[in-house]
């Protein structure tokens, strides 16, 4: 798997500084960028001296880029030495080194507690949540990097438009053609189906499973895990009917849905939600069948 | 420049419900977020939902029951709007597919919550909120409903005039967060904020990263006043390393608090002989912090929530998500072991002040959900009580900001109708103490037609980023860290008079350093830095309302506890606490508690559980 850069373009903003005369903002940040980078340099070999002098660090190398920054236009890797605390999350060592070392470390969270889905990211060598990855249950050096398959934006956030259309590609939302006649009555479920549908409820849009598969990888139009589960949540609630059924199947039965699955279950290993993506796959793969929607 | 007609600013759930309203009515509707929806701070929310849905039950005594939990500062117009429209709403909720839990028949199930004389909280599972989130979401995306993502709002273009009564919001600058771009957004009818929460002022909370009270913040610096602040909800059972909730819907399914001596302690040592560990939750989170400060908590810190009685297979039904939660982020197995606890900052009840419809004293501002105080909370907000109120003033809102006919407003706004000025002298010097640049000024821009107030805004916005990326000074965090330690030390579940007065002083300290604050991080693109520099701004005007509030406030009401005067003081207290920013020179003052319901007075009762 391969991060990816954007290739640089000549309409960078460097490019256009150099071409109109520089203003006085742009010479202070010049001058910050610099001052900015021989701060961090400093830092980082005092904080590695004594982290040396201390066991209870952890070693975090973790991956930096920014498209406008000099210095961080070519990917590299920084570390950061993180005094070591019972509970720790690789999002908690972040934070430490954002808010202790370099404030420019860029990173999305929010929750803290696996629910906004913000935080996934590639630790070493998987994707994860940071926040609820403990640090001791890693090897060190730790290695943070930012999801495999999308283009990263800096450091550690990457662009998830491509992620959001694919889930907005399969209608999801709930459709039905009937609601119960009564002021103030619900729809009636069972509870076996509110059963069968709660784990495909639970996707928080975190898109690790996206970047875990390989299939998404090459073919750029594939729904990918995650909208797929999205539509499987709404074709197996019984509440949309069973002519809204048929058209849902009808979606991911298209030539980029759920045939191109090739049950790697790389989507299932990896979600933080313990979401069974891989055989809600193939459940819809088989209802497809059923209805003879196969499309060879 | 963009142009509709409302602006929405946060998209959890009351920004969510409140554009989908503003949508229905006719209105062209815009979304602007500094997260992606889905990653709001709503889908965090766990227990559920109150509505008074079946025949044994009533909005008469859901009104009755959050009236006590206000502890008698709720305002019976906002608190009677929520039961009547609960139900409605969250049937709304359920016909856009939300997966409720369900009964044998296939009814959404109720189950019991603290403070509610029914069970009528409505759930899925222990992740109601995200659910809920999820569902509006969609919503949002069938709608095709324009949504700014990662364009964090920085200031209202508000029009000037001398009081505030006058003043009107024609729109909101925003920074995009991808880009560095700053912009514009016109809104013709109004501007709704729904910002959420502000738990980062505490170190230990419940909140997400991204709760610092920016719409609060920004509508007070506008000329909104801040409602009832010193009121904060203090969750008894947070998971002690992080803060993370564990819900009171543990407690509702039976769930039983020890101490260290294994005590059931709510009960053997009277804290609420009947309700037990359903007591109001003002209540419990003092009865633990005083079983710890008497030596009876587990590492002199937390105590124990045991929920191994309930069994496998009713956990694992009703509260899976918190075997998840315990076993994540504090390594416990609840179903083998009981899981420590001790309260945490959960929830602000006061806010940006409003009246029933959403409606702030300035013209064409709105505020609804967490950000705002209308008030259905009062000094005690029940469990439950916080998603229906996203949903039922998310709505409003929208409504009334799309050009809805919706009646008279009760409730008054700013000083329109009766208020009384504080009789208060602060020891310390609070507010702005010389000015901190443009972005300090209130309301602020000299034009006064729409779009030159928002172009004005806009170039001051500009100039400020430019000189917080371009100067060399202070980094936020350390000036943030400070304050939340102060806050979760002295302004707690416990308050006494010199320690509010020592948090003051060191909130004066931290203006002044906030003075010299710069961002080092010189990048345009994601530039978090700069946001969170931006974001303790607010954070700070937020932490120093909330303590002139908690000082001047002699008495012990709901959520504020106060050494000194351990009574709740219905002959003089029965008002809230607005402050105004008023220049950079903070006015306290008082406005009278609304308890004239539709058919009847609410009566303040000695509140025992």
């Amino acid at each position: 798997m391969s991060t990816q850069i954007p290739k640089q373009t000549d309409e960078s903003s460097d490019t256009d500084a150099e071409a109109e005369a520089p203003s006085k903002g742009d010479e202070r940040r010049d001058e910050k960028r610099r001052r900015a980078a021989e701060d961090r340099a400093r830092r980082q070999a005092e904080e590695a001296e004594k982290a040396a002098a201390d066991e209870e660090t952890v070693e975090l190398k973790v991956f930096r880029y920014d498209p406008e920054i000099e210095g961080k236009q070519e990917p590299r890797f920084d570390t950061f030495h993180v005094p070591f605390t019972k509970g720790m999350t690789v999002l908690d060592a972040l934070m430490y080194s954002r808010d202790t070392y370099d404030s420019s470390l860029t990173f999305r969270h929010s929750c803290r507690q696996a629910v906004c889905g913000s935080d996934a990211m590639f630790v070493n060598g998987g994707q994860k949540l940071a926040c609820k990855t403990q640090i001791s249950d890693l090897e060190e050096p730790i290695r943070v990097e930012p999801l495999p398959h999308a283009e990263v934006r800096k450091d550690l956030v990457v662009d998830l438009e491509h992620f959001y259309d694919q889930m907005e590609a399969v209608e999801p939302y709930f459709q039905t053609n009937e609601y119960p006649d009564g002021e103030l009555e619900e729809q009636r479920q069972t509870r076996e189906n509110r059963e069968k549908i709660k784990m495909s409820t639970r996707c928080i849009w975190c898109s690790a499973c996206m970047s875990s598969c390989n299939i998404a990888a090459g073919d750029n139009e594939y729904l990918g895990p995650a909208a797929i589960n999205k539509a499987y949540r709404f074709a197996m609630d019984e509440r949309e009917g069973e002519d809204m059924k048929q058209k849902r199947l009808e979606i991911i039965e298209q030539e980029h849905g759920v045939w191109r699955c090739q049950t790697q279950f790389s989507c299932t290993e990896v979600c933080p939600k313990d979401i069974p993506l891989t055989e809600h796959i193939q459940e819809l793969k088989r209802e497809a069948v059923k209805n003879n929607l196969k499309f060879w | 420049m963009h142009e509709h007609d409302v602006i929405v600013v946060g998209a959890g759930g009351a920004g969510l419900r409140a554009a989908i309203a503003a949508q229905e009515a006719g209105a062209d509707v815009a979304i602007v977020s500094k997260l992606h929806p889905v990653r709001s701070h709503t889908g965090a929310a766990e227990g559920g939902i109150n509505a008074a849905l079946r025949d044994a039950d009533s909005w008469q005594d859901h009104a009755y029951d959050t009236m006590k939990g206000s502890d008698y500062l709720g305002d019976a117009p906002a608190v009677e709007a929520l039961c009547q429209e609960s139900p409605e709403e969250v049937i709304q909720l359920e016909h856009w597919g939300m997966p409720f839990s369900r009964e044998d028949d296939g009814r959404v199930s109720q189950r019991p919550f603290g403070g509610l004389s029914f069970p009528r909280t409505t759930y899925a599972g222990a992740e109601t909120g995200h659910q809920m989130l999820h569902t509006m979401y969609e919503q949002v995306v069938k709608r095709g409903i324009t949504v700014y993502d990662e364009w964090h709002v920085m200031e209202l273009a508000v029009t000037d005039e001398e009081d505030p009564a006058d003043r009107t919001c024609h729109g909101v600058v925003a920074y995009d967060i991808q880009s560095g771009e700053i912009s514009g957004f016109r809104a013709e009818n109004g501007v709704i904020l729904a910002t959420g929460g502000m738990g980062q002022v505490f170190d230990h909370t419940t909140n997400a990263v991204a709760n610092t009270g920016d719409g609060v913040a920004m509508a007070y610096r506008a000329g909104v006043p801040m409602e009832d602040m010193e009121f904060i909800q203090f969750h008894p059972t947070t998971l002690p390393s992080t803060g993370v909730l564990i819900s009171e819907g543990v407690r509702g399914e039976g769930g039983i608090l020890y101490n260290k001596e294994g005590e059931r302690f709510m009960f053997e040592h009277g804290y609420a002989n009947n309700d037990g560990e359903l007591a109001s939750r003002d209540v419990v989170s003092r009865a633990e912090l005083t079983e710890v400060n008497e030596g009876r908590g587990i590492e002199d810190e937390y105590v124990h929530l045991d929920m191994r009685h309930l069994g496998e297979e009713r956990i694992l039904d009703r509260l899976e998500n918190i075997l998840h939660l315990a076993e994540d982020f504090e390594g416990a197995d609840g179903l083998t072991e009981p899981m420590p606890v001790k309260p945490g900052q959960h929830y602000a009840m006061g806010g940006i002040e409003t009246n029933e419809f959403g409606e702030t004293a300035i013209g064409g501002l709105y505020a609804a959900g967490e950000c705002a105080c209308a008030s259905v909370h009062g000094a005690n907000r029940l469990g439950g009580n916080a998603l229906p109120e996203l949903i039922v003033f998310g709505k409003r809102a929208g409504r009334h900001a799309a050009g809805e006919e919706m009646g008279e407003a009760e409730i008054t706004t700013g000083k329109a109708g009766d208020w009384e000025p504080a009789d208060y002298e602060f020891e310390v010097e609070v507010g702005e103490a010389g000015g901190q640049g443009p972005a300090a000024a209130d309301g602020g821009a000299v034009a006064t037609d729409p779009d030159g107030v928002l172009e004005a805004e806009v170039e001051r916005a500009k100039a400020r980023v430019e000189e917080l990326l371009s100067r060399k000074g202070r980094n936020h965090a350390e000036i943030r860290s400070r304050v939340q330690q102060t806050m979760t030390d002295n302004v707690n579940v416990f308050r006494e008079e010199g320690r509010l007065e020592e948090t003051l002083g060191d909130l004066r300290e931290a203006r002044e350093a906030y003075k010299d604050v710069a961002v080092s991080d010189p990048s345009r693109t994601f530039n978090t830095d700069l946001i969170h520099t931006m974001e303790t701004r607010n954070i700070l005007d937020i932490a120093e309302a909330l303590t002139m509030g908690a000082l001047a406030r002699k008495e012990f009401r709901g959520a504020h506890w106060r050494k000194e005067h351990q009574e709740r003081k219905d002959g003089e207290w029965l008002k809230h606490t607005l402050v105004s920013w008023n220049d950079g020179e903070p006015e306290l003052w008082y406005k009278p508690t609304i308890l004239e319901g539709e058919d009847k007075t609410y009566e303040p009762k000695s509140r025992s559980y």
